[in-house]
C-alpha cells in the first residue's frame, strides 16, 4: 500500500490548500481577538461585585465549556436561521460560534490572570485616585495579559486545531480543501498526511514561540 | 421554527427494519461515549504523567524524550490523528499483522483505535499541565529529597509527584472533560456513540433534527459536568494547606 | 400515497392564499424581495452534484436547477438575480431548507414520505438502486455470500438500515463497518477492511471511476432497492413548486432529461474524464414519459 503512495498530488492540491489554510487562520485570529474582548469582560463580570452578573456569566462559561466545539457549531448553523430568520454561510456561522466558545475559554484564563494580580495594586490604583473602570485599564489588565500571554497563546493553537471541525458544516478550510482535492482524485490517504503536517508545522511553530515567550516573562517575575 | 415539524415521540418509536426504540439507541450510544472517555482518560492519565515527569528530571536524553512526546501528539487535531492511526499505521505493519488487524470485529477496532488516538492525543496535554505542576514547586524541594538521601527516583515518587498532582488537579479537570467532548471522533472510523447515532437518527427519521441533536447535546453537558463535580470533590479533598486556593 | 395526498389537500384548503395569482408568495416572493435564490449543492454526489477540479459545483442536478432558475428570471423578469450556492451535507439538508437558508436543494436526496413532513419534492429526476461493490479478484456475486463478512456503508445514509433489513428478511449476519463519508467508505474497501461497499449506484460508480484502479471493483448482485431521487424545496409553497414542476415536465417532455441524462451518466464527465457507464433504466424511462413525486414507498415491490 505504501508503494502506491504517490504525492504528487499534493503539489496540484497547493493553490486550494493556501485558499483554505487561509481561511482557517482567519478564523482562529478572528475568534482570538473577538473571544479575548468578550472572554475578558465576561471574567470581569464574573469578578464583579454584582451577583446576578456574576452568576450569568458562570453559567454561560460552565455551558460553553461542557457541550462539544462539533455540537456547537452544528446547532448554531442550523438553528439560529431557524429562529431568527437571518441566514448566513457556514463560514460566518463558523466566525461567531467560535468567537462565542472561546471567550469562555479565555474568559477562565483572564479571570486566573486577574486573580494572580497582588489585591494591593487595586488598593494602590484607588489611593491614586483612580476609578474601578481606569484601576482595571492601566493597571491591572495590562499585567494580567502579560502574565497570562503564553497560555492564551496554548488555548489559541487548540482553536486552530479545533477549526478542523467545521468540515461539519461545509465551511471550506484547510482540512475542507484537502480532503474535496483526495476525493477528486481517490488520494484522501496522501492528503490526509500532508494536512496533518501543515497544522504540525504550524502548531510547533506556535508552542516553540510559547516557551521562548514563558522564559522572557520568568525574568519578569 | 413554524415551518419544523416537531416530533418529540420520535424517542419511543422503533427503528426502521430494527426491534429497539431510538431511546435505546442512544442509550447505548451513552455507553460506548462514556467507555471510550474513561478507558482513553486512563491512558492518558498514565503516559502524560510519566512523560510529564520526564520532561523535569536531570537527565537531556529523557527530557528531550518527554519534550518530543508532547510535541508529537499534541500539534494534530485529533481527527487526522485518528484516521491515521486507522488508515495508515495498519498498512505500515508486517503484512500477518496488518490483515489480522484490518479483520478484527468492526466494532471493536473502531473502539481500540478510537481509545488509543484519542488516549495519546489527550496524555500529550497531561504531561503538559504534570511538567508545569512539578517546576511550580520550590527548588527547595527536591533539593531537601536529596539532602535526607533519597535516590531521584524516590524524590519524585515521596516528595515532588504527590505535590505536584494536588497542585495540578483543577487543570487536570479540564482536560477530563475535553477527553468526554472529544470522544465524539469515534463516529469518523464507525463506532456507534452519540455523535454518529445522532447523525443516524437524523437519516432514518427524515429530518427530526432537533430532537436528534439536542438529547445527544444534553447528555454531553450531563457527562462533562459529572466529570467536573468528580474532579471537584477530589480537588477538595486532596488541597495543600497552605497555599492561596486552599480558603 | 392516498393518506398523504388527502394531508396535502386539508394543509393546501388550510392555507388558502393561493386565490390571487398575481400576488408573489413564498420562495418566489422571497427571490423577488432579495433578488438573489440560494441552491444547496452536494460536494461528492457523482454525478448529480459534486465540485470540479476548479471547486466549481458541476452536475446533472446542477444543470437541472440553473434551468429552474432561469424560469425564476423569466417569471420574475429579473435577469440580473444573483444565484448563491450552499454546500449541505446529508445531516443538515432538510434543516437548511427549512429554515430558508436553501432554497432549491440540487443535490442527492431521496423523496420518501418521512421527509415529505418536512419538505417537498420536485418530480422524480433520478432513480437510484442501492448496489454492492465489491473487488472483481474478491469472487463475490451475491449478498448472500457476504454472510459473515465486514460490509461498509457511509453513516447517515439509507444504506445502513437497509443493510439491516437484509440481514433480518435473509437471515443473514454482517459485520457493519462505517465510513463518515463515502471517500472514507470506499478506503475500506480498497484496504480490504470491508468485503463489499453498499450504497447508491451512481455514487458508488463515482467512487469508482475516481479510484487509483477502477478496473479492479464491480457491482454485483441484486439491488437491494430502488429509490426515486428528486430536488427538493419547501414545503406548502404551491406558487414556487407549481414553476418548478412545470419547468422539469417541460423538460422531460421535450427529450432536455434524456440528453442531460447521456450527458452526465453515458458520457466522459470531469474530473477524469471517466465514464461511468450507467444506462437509463425503464423506470427512469417511464418517469421521464410520466413525470411524477411518488415517494420511495410506492417503489416497494
Amino acid at each position: 500500500m505504501f508503494a502506491s503512495l504517490d504525492f504528487s498530488i499534493v503539489l496540484q492540491a497547493i493553490p486550494a490548500i493556501l485558499q483554505g489554510l487561509l481561511y482557517s487562520l482567519e478564523l482562529t485570529v478572528v475568534a482570538m481577538v473577538g473571544g479575548v474582548i468578550l472572554g475578558t469582560l465576561l471574567a470581569l463580570c464574573r469578578l464583579s461585585s454584582n451577583a446576578y452578573l456574576g452568576f450569568a456569566a458562570k453559567v454561560y462559561v460552565d455551558l460553553m465549556r461542557s457541550i462539544p466545539l462539533l455540537m456547537m457549531i452544528l446547532w448554531f448553523f442550523l438553528l439560529v436561521p431557524l429562529m431568527t430568520g437571518v441566514r448566513m454561510g457556514p463560514e460566518n456561522s463558523a466566525l461567531i460560534t467560535f468567537t462565542l466558545f472561546q471567550a469562555a475559554f479565555y474568559s477562565e484564563i483572564m479571570r486566573a490572570g486577574i486573580q494572580s494580580i497582588a489585591k494591593g495594586q487595586i488598593n494602590a490604583g484607588f489611593a491614586l485616585g483612580m476609578t474601578y473602570s481606569q484601576t482595571m485599564a492601566n493597571v491591572i489588565l495590562p499585567q494580567a495579559f502579560r502574565n497570562m500571554l503564553p497560555v492564551l497563546l496554548t488555548q489559541t493553537f487548540v482553536l486552530f486545531q479545533d477549526t478542523s471541525l467545521v468540515y461539519a458544516v461545509g465551511a471550506r478550510d484547510l482540512l475542507w480543501a484537502a480532503k474535496t482535492v483526495g476525493i477528486n482524485n481517490g488520494r484522501t490517504v496522501e492528503m490526509y498526511i500532508f494536512v496533518s503536517l501543515i497544522y504540525f508545522v504550524i502548531c510547533f511553530s506556535l508552542s516553540m514561540l510559547v516557551k521562548y515567550m514563558n522564559k522572557r516573562i520568568a525574568i519578569i517575575r | 421554527m413554524n415551518n419544523y415539524h416537531w416530533n418529540w415521540g420520535i424517542f419511543f418509536q422503533t427503528i426502521q427494519n430494527g426491534d429497539v426504540t431510538y431511546l435505546t439507541w442512544i442509550i447505548q450510544a451513552l455507553g460506548w461515549t462514556i467507555a471510550i472517555s474513561l478507558l482513553a482518560w486512563v491512558i492518558a492519565l498514565a503516559l502524560g504523567s510519566l512523560f510529564g515527569t520526564l520532561r523535569t528530571v536531570p537527565h537531556r536524553g529523557l527530557a528531550l524524550l518527554g519534550h518530543a512526546w508532547v510535541e508529537f501528539f499534541r500539534n494534530v487535531p485529533i481527527l487526522m490523528q485518528l484516521f491515521i492511526w486507522y488508515f495508515v499505521v495498519p498498512e505500515m505493519l508486517p503484512h500477518d499483522l496488518s490483515v489480522w488487524v484490518k479483520q478484527m470485529d468492526p466494532q471493536i477496532s473502531g473502539f481500540i483505535f478510537s481509545v488509543i488516538a484519542l488516549g495519546l492525543f489527550t496524555s500529550a496535554r497531561v504531561a503538559e499541565q504534570v511538567r508545569a505542576g512539578i517546576q511550580s514547586l520550590s527548588r527547595g524541594q527536591r533539593a531537601a529529597g536529596l539532602a535526607i538521601g533519597f535516590t531521584t527516583f524516590q524524590t519524585y515518587r515521596y516528595v515532588l509527584l504527590p505535590m505536584a498532582f494536588r497542585i495540578i488537579i483543577p487543570p487536570l479537570t479540564s482536560e477530563f472533560m475535553n477527553a468526554f467532548k472529544n470522544s465524539g471522533v469515534a463516529y469518523s472510523v464507525g463506532v456507534w456513540e452519540l455523535v454518529f447515532v445522532s447523525n443516524q437518527m437524523v437519516e432514518e427519521t427524515g429530518g427530526q433534527v432537533i430532537e436528534s441533536l439536542i438529547v445527544p447535546t444534553i447528555l454531553y453537558i450531563i457527562c462533562s459536568y459529572t466529570a467536573n463535580r468528580v474532579m471537584y470533590f477530589i480537588e477538595k479533598r486532596s488541597r495543600v494547606p497552605g497555599l492561596i486556593v486552599a480558603k | 400515497m392516498k393518506k398523504h395526498h388527502l394531508l396535502l389537500a386539508l394543509v393546501a384548503g388550510l392555507v388558502v392564499q393561493t386565490a390571487n395569482a398575481q400576488a408573489l408568495d413564498g420562495t418566489l416572493k422571497k427571490i423577488k424581495d432579495s433578488n438573489s435564490i440560494t441552491l444547496g449543492i452536494r460536494e461528492s454526489s457523482f454525478p448529480l452534484s459534486y465540485l470540479d477540479a476548479s471547486q466549481k459545483p458541476i452536475g446533472y442536478h446542477i444543470d437541472i436547477c440553473n434551468a429552474i432558475v432561469d424560469a425564476v428570471k423569466a417569471k420574475l423578469a429579473l435577469p440580473k438575480l444573483e444565484v448563491k450556492t450552499q454546500a449541505v451535507t446529508s445531516q443538515n439538508r432538510i434543516p437548511l431548507v427549512v429554515n430558508g437558508t436553501v432554497d432549491l436543494e440540487c443535490g442527492s436526496t431521496t423523496n420518501n414520505l418521512d421527509r415529505q413532513k418536512q419538505v417537498a419534492f420536485a418530480p422524480t429526476t433520478y432513480i437510484t438502486q442501492v448496489r454492492i461493490a465489491v473487488k472483481k479478484a474478491s469472487g463475490i456475486k451475491t449478498l448472500e455470500q457476504l454472510h459473515g463478512k465486514p460490509i461498509v456503508t457511509s453513516t447517515g445514509t439509507t444504506s445502513v438500515q437497509l443493510i439491516r433489513a437484509n440481514e433480518k428478511g435473509k437471515n443473514l449476519d454482517f459485520k457493519e463497518v462505517y465510513g463518515k463519508d463515502h471517500a472514507d467508505s470506499f478506503l475500506m474497501l480498497e484496504q480490504d477492511r470491508a468485503a463489499a461497499f453498499v450504497l447508491d449506484d451512481n455514487l458508488l460508480m463515482g467512487e469508482i471511476a475516481n479510484s487509483k484502479a477502477p478496473q479492479d471493483y464491480e457491482l454485483v448482485g441484486e439491488p437491494l432497492s430502488t429509490e426515486p431521487i428528486a430536488i427538493m424545496l419547501r414545503k406548502d409553497d404551491p406558487q414556487f413548486k407549481g414553476l418548478v414542476t412545470a419547468t422539469i415536465n417541460s423538460m422531460a417532455k421535450n427529450g432536455t432529461l434524456t440528453k442531460l441524462y447521456n450527458k452526465w451518466f453515458e458520457s466522459p464527465i470531469p474530473p477524469k474524464n471517466l465514464k461511468l457507464n450507467l444506462p437509463l433504466s425503464a423506470a427512469l424511462k417511464d418517469a421521464f414519459a410520466n413525470p411524477n413525486d411518488k415517494p420511495a414507498e410506492s417503489y416497494k415491490k
